[in-house]
């Protein structure tokens, strides 16, 4: 028999070495998530996943699972949060749901959706972020880019080839891409890759394919974010096989 | 309800959409007409806004003709709405904004293929274009956001009568939408 913690009431089982997200998710309750990968190390930066452990708040994808822990996680006071961590990474960024490709599978504007953001409000930055269509299958659009490096754990830990890094600090944090020129097109980045199939948004995009499925059709129309991250958990190991958050490979 | 509420709509930096999102209500518009009446608004042609209930703004802020129409609904309208992609994030006319307006202004007007004699508007009835396109919110004071390009005349339609009825306005899946 396995101990167990209380999410929100209920008791959740796990095992030694999961975190409070990962037995949270194999137990079919949802903690809202953006860089959170069931398939990758936790990186805990969204904090979209913030939990109420004991009275503090801890990321729940990087916090191991103890017995008897005392984990809240929907309720008022932390939703406002996540609210406001999703209106400030619009803000930040160029998001014109509109024009995008990635809208309807974009777990950004689900996130938006199922927390009933109406707006982003702040000041919008509108930042200068020229796109990368250098490469002739693969286009990369800055401007949608959160920083979860989720590319980045997937170039370097699954595909072996470290095509994306982060550079910069604080504000001027970007997204870069390892060759001399700073091309995609002078990376040995290949439409198979673990890369090409993780980003939470619209940033790295296989060329004409866009808009392929009809509105009504795509990811995020059928049902919430909430209702379909528990069909991709949990998945110990099992990062061959199939993977709902992840696009399908070519 | 004693006293019919007195609804006013505009759109500025935008292309209609909304607007005929608030049409697709479609027969809804008879029980939506039991409750409220129509001031300044390309339905009822009313050139300025009177005292209001409701504001509901389409589009977002592109020069200064839109700041004065804005302030005149800010002032007049108890409840202010922003409706659609460009009245909350700038929408499509923000797509200029990492852009220098000069440099805009003189691609579209002087070295666009085509042009001949073409010069840069400068009539002075024409407002001025605003350096950046804005949402509303970073002018006036905004109360409630309804999303989408355009939102649904469903999304429309939840939206004000809840708001009508006193609730805390609440699209939900399916309803809420950025595009």
């Amino acid at each position: 028999m396995s101990d167990t913690f209380q999410l929100d009431g209920a008791a959740v089982p796990f095992e030694p070495g999961q975190t409070v997200m990962q037995a949270a998710l194999a137990a079919g309750q949802y903690i809202p998530h953006l860089c959170y990968h069931p398939e990758f190390k936790p990186h805990g930066s969204c904090k979209l996943c913030t939990v109420k452990v004991n009275g503090r708040t801890m990321a729940s994808c990087t916090m191991p699972a103890e017995a008897g822990l005392e984990v809240e996680s929907d309720i008022d006071e932390l939703n406002a949060l996540r609210r406001t961590l999703v209106q400030m990474l619009f803000a930040e960024g160029n998001h014109f749901c509109p024009s995008c490709e990635k809208s309807g599978n974009c777990m950004l504007q689900a996130l938006g959706y199922d927390l009933e953001v109406h707006a982003a409000g702040f000041r919008h930055q509108y930042p200068d972020r020229p796109l990368d269509a250098s490469h002739p299958d693969i286009l990369l659009d800055f401007n949608r880019c959160i920083l979860c490096e989720l590319c980045v754990r997937a170039s370097g830990e699954v595909d072996g080839k470290n095509v994306f890094a982060l550079a910069g600090r604080g504000i001027t944090k970007h997204l870069i891409v390892n060759a001399e020129s700073g091309q995609l097109k002078d990376t040995n980045i290949a439409l198979t890759d673990k890369a090409m199939q993780v980003c939470p948004v619209g940033v790295i995009l296989r060329k004409r394919v866009g808009f392929s499925q009809p509105i009504g059709a795509r990811r995020f129309d059928a049902s919430p974010i909430s209702a379909q991250a528990l069909q991709d958990a949990p998945r110990p190991s099992e990062a061959a096989g199939g993977c709902a958050a992840c696009e399908d490979a070519p | 309800m004693s006293k019919k509420l007195r609804i006013a709509t505009t759109s500025l930096a935008g292309c209609f959409g909304c607007h005929m999102s608030i049409l697709d209500i479609d027969e809804r518009l008879f029980p939506l007409l039991d409750l409220v009446e129509f001031d300044r608004s390309p339905i009822t042609d009313i050139k300025h806004c009177g005292p209001c209930d409701i504001g509901i703004v389409e589009g977002g802020i592109c020069n200064a003709e839109n700041v004065h129409v804005l302030r005149e609904f800010r002032k007049n309208c108890k409840v202010l709405i922003a409706i659609g992609a460009c009245a909350i994030n700038g929408g499509l006319p923000a797509q200029r904004n990492h852009l220098d307006l000069s440099a805009c202004l003189t691609e579209v007007y002087l070295t666009e293929p085509g042009l001949v004699h073409g010069h840069i508007p400068n009539d002075p009835e024409l407002p001025l274009p605003l350096d950046k396109v804005h949402p509303l919110h970073e002018v006036v004071k905004v109360d409630y956001f309804i999303p989408g390009c355009p939102p649904s005349g469903d999304a429309i339609w939840k939206f004000l009568t809840d708001l009508i009825s006193g609730k805390t306005p609440e699209l939900g899946h399916g309803l809420i939408h950025y595009d």
